[in-house]
């Protein structure tokens, strides 16, 4: 039965895609399903910076360099697998085994990366974080700009096709699952409580160091996922889109939604990305609207906008749940 | 041989522009605790003031000291004001505030005016303007240009007046109380509100310095200039020790020689990975830099 309920989200998840999948057009054949991509990809980009820097309460700005190091790894292991094919399995389904393989070592690459960077800098003070993820940010970019086997500066083409609405957004699915039961088990409490008061924490016997480790490695390793789906439906990637401009717009979806917000990473992902479809006039203010959104944002409401609620939490009918929610938390030890 | 010298030259004078930003960093941090992100912007500002108040100025001599003297001094005190600017509207709000919250903040105001800078003066690169004429003097097979060494010795004299006004003015002594802790400098009748705007303005002079030094040397201007120099220059503030005046000055020299050298030696690809790479060195081997002290955490 347990099983069956930790199941269920991605099982009903993957009926739904497959059959949205049949309904929308294809990807060439319509822009609007590739904004919808674009989409996914930086929800799934958000809710995992939220983990680190929502849930976890450090800083990070090097997400774009996670998602570089997933992309281009991924995209270099299909670039590899594209000629073969597997005896008596159709052909989409071969292409599904390989982008699910491509994916994973994507991810794991960048949580590898998230490890390498995790470990020294997250001994440190936040601000220290800051610097070093961005300063890895820019080193994995000027790495990739230099190896040749993955284009160099004139970035990597020619990949083949995979990822459609279906692999995109049954990623989005499985992150915010994901990060969903992390933050309510043992190790969210441990996390949010790193987050409020990090001696506190350590005085209760959390080990501070290993979970924020933990925190970065998944973090990284969702964002190495997003970033093999988006080189799988670009079919190209180059160094020049994983700067430093990359990493801000997801930590902007992040403090704007609110930090630890799952719900408002979401909705905040989704608004800034359509934001500027809609409104192309206005698309050479946008960076310059980031920037002041930050600051206004910090001054007048630092929480972001749900701060760290979800947005159901947030409907009037709901408004009162939240000492309920509290007392359901202690209910089952007091209940006679 | 000679090329161990011109390496060695080139990275000196590298060095004291990183020397002249850390010092910027490390004055801030010392009060407030924050790394200022827009710092770096304020150097790019200082570098358009100095390439637009060198065109305003085209009637007085050209080519003379004395013109790139009223340049430096017109950017020092345009950068100032904006640094005192920045402090006043977006930090002062939130002193009081967890740390973090600055910290996002002074990443968008670094944002907005990167973005500002592109929107208003486009993202092409500009050319410095040539300030004064420079020879270049050969000993041996060593090359030494006067920008050099005029350069050289600017960045000197100001990091030597920055050393006599945190050690040796009543203003430094109440920097020095405001960094060790604000609200007992308070007490003792220093103004805390003041002292950190007076060192927003100093550390942003220093940087507006460093961009007129820049601009002579590298004469390539654009709204994202300083996005990398800046996080170099920080680098150069932990690495020397963080808070700690001295320390930013050797940190700045260190990474500016150890940049040189290794792009000189074949890497030069890798020319902006050196510092990251000292960055991640130092914080595993001896986080609080060279001349830093380990502070313990007060709870």
């Amino acid at each position: 039965m347990t099983a069956l309920r930790s199941w269920a989200p991605i099982v009903l998840a993957v009926l739904v895609l497959a059959a949205l999948e049949r309904i929308l057009p294809g990807l060439n054949t319509d822009y609007r399903v590739h904004v919808l991509l674009d989409v996914g990809i930086n929800v799934m980009l958000a809710v995992s910076l939220n983990l680190v820097n929502g849930v976890t309460g450090q800083f990070s700005i090097g997400h774009a360099g996670f998602m570089a190091a997933g992309g281009y790894s991924a995209a270099f292991v299909s670039l590899q697998l594209m000629q073969y094919q597997l005896h008596g399995i159709p052909d989409a389904i071969t292409q599904g085994l390989f982008l699910l393989l491509a994916l994973i070592i994507g991810g794991l690459v960048a949580a590898l990366l998230g490890f390498v960077v995790g470990l020294p800098s997250l001994r440190l003070r936040g601000d220290y974080l800051a610097i070093v993820t961005l300063g890895f940010g820019e080193i994995i970019r000027v790495i990739i700009e230099n190896t040749e086997a993955v284009g160099g500066a004139r970035g990597l083409s020619n990949i083949p096709p995979w990822a459609g609405f279906f692999a995109v957004y049954l990623g989005v699915v499985v992150t915010i699952v994901v990060s969903r039961r992390i933050v309510g088990s043992t190790h969210g409490r441990a996390l949010l409580a790193i987050r409020e008061d990090e001696v506190a924490a350590e005085a209760m016997g959390v080990d501070t160091v290993g979970y924020k480790v933990r925190a970065f490695v998944i973090s990284a390793f969702l964002a190495g996922i997003a970033g093999g789906l988006y080189a799988h439906y670009q079919t190209n990637l180059a160094p020049k889109s994983f700067t430093f401009i990359r990493s801000i717009e997801i930590v902007v979806m992040v403090v704007l939604g609110g930090m630890g917000s799952l719900s408002g990473s979401v909705l905040a992902a989704v608004v800034l990305t359509l934001a500027p479809e809609l409104l192309r006039a206005v698309d050479q203010y946008r960076m310059v609207t980031y920037g002041l959104l930050l600051v206004v944002l910090m001054i007048a409401r630092p929480s972001g906008i749900f701060g760290t609620r979800e947005i159901w939490e947030l409907w009037p009918f709901r408004r009162r749940s939240k000492p309920d929610a509290d007392k359901e938390l202690a209910g089952p030890a007091a209940a006679p | 041989m000679s090329e161990l010298l011109q390496h060695l030259v080139n990275g000196l004078s590298l060095g004291t522009i990183y020397a002249l930003l850390a010092l910027g960093y490390t004055m801030v941090y010392g009060v407030l605790k924050l790394i200022n992100f827009a710092h770096a912007d304020v150097f790019m500002v200082g570098a358009y003031t100095g390439l637009f108040g060198a065109r305003w100025l085209k009637g007085q001599g050209e080519g003379s000291l004395v013109r790139a003297g009223l340049v430096l001094l017109l950017a020092m005190v345009v950068c100032a004001a904006l640094g005192m600017l920045i402090e006043w509207l977006a930090y002062r709000p939130l002193r009081a505030r967890p740390r973090l919250t600055a910290l996002i903040t002074a990443i968008g105001v670094s944002f907005f005016l990167e973005n500002g800078a592109q929107l208003v003066w486009s993202p092409d690169p500009r050319r410095f303007p040539r300030l004064f004429e420079s020879h270049t003097y050969i000993f041996g097979n060593t090359a030494i240009s006067s920008i050099q060494i005029i350069s050289f010795v600017a960045a000197i004299a100001m990091m030597a007046g920055l050393q006599w006004i945190v050690y040796r003015t009543r203003f430094g002594l109440g920097m020095r109380a405001v960094s060790f802790e604000p609200s007992i400098a308070a007490l003792m009748g220093v103004s805390v509100d003041r002292t950190i705007s007076i060192t927003f303005a100093i550390g942003s002079a220093l940087a507006a310095g460093a961009a007129i030094l820049f601009g002579l040397q590298y004469p390539r201007v654009e709204p994202f200039m300083g996005l990398m120099l800046g996080l170099k220059a920080f680098i150069a503030a932990v690495l020397g020790g963080i808070g700690n005046v001295p320390g930013s000055m050797v940190g700045g020299l260190v990474l500016g020689l150890a940049e040189e050298f290794v792009a000189g030696y074949g890497l030069s690809s890798y020319r902006d990975a050196v510092a990251f790479a000292i960055l991640i060195g130092i914080l595993i081997l001896r986080p609080e830099g060279i001349f830093g002290r380990v502070v313990a955490e007060k709870v």
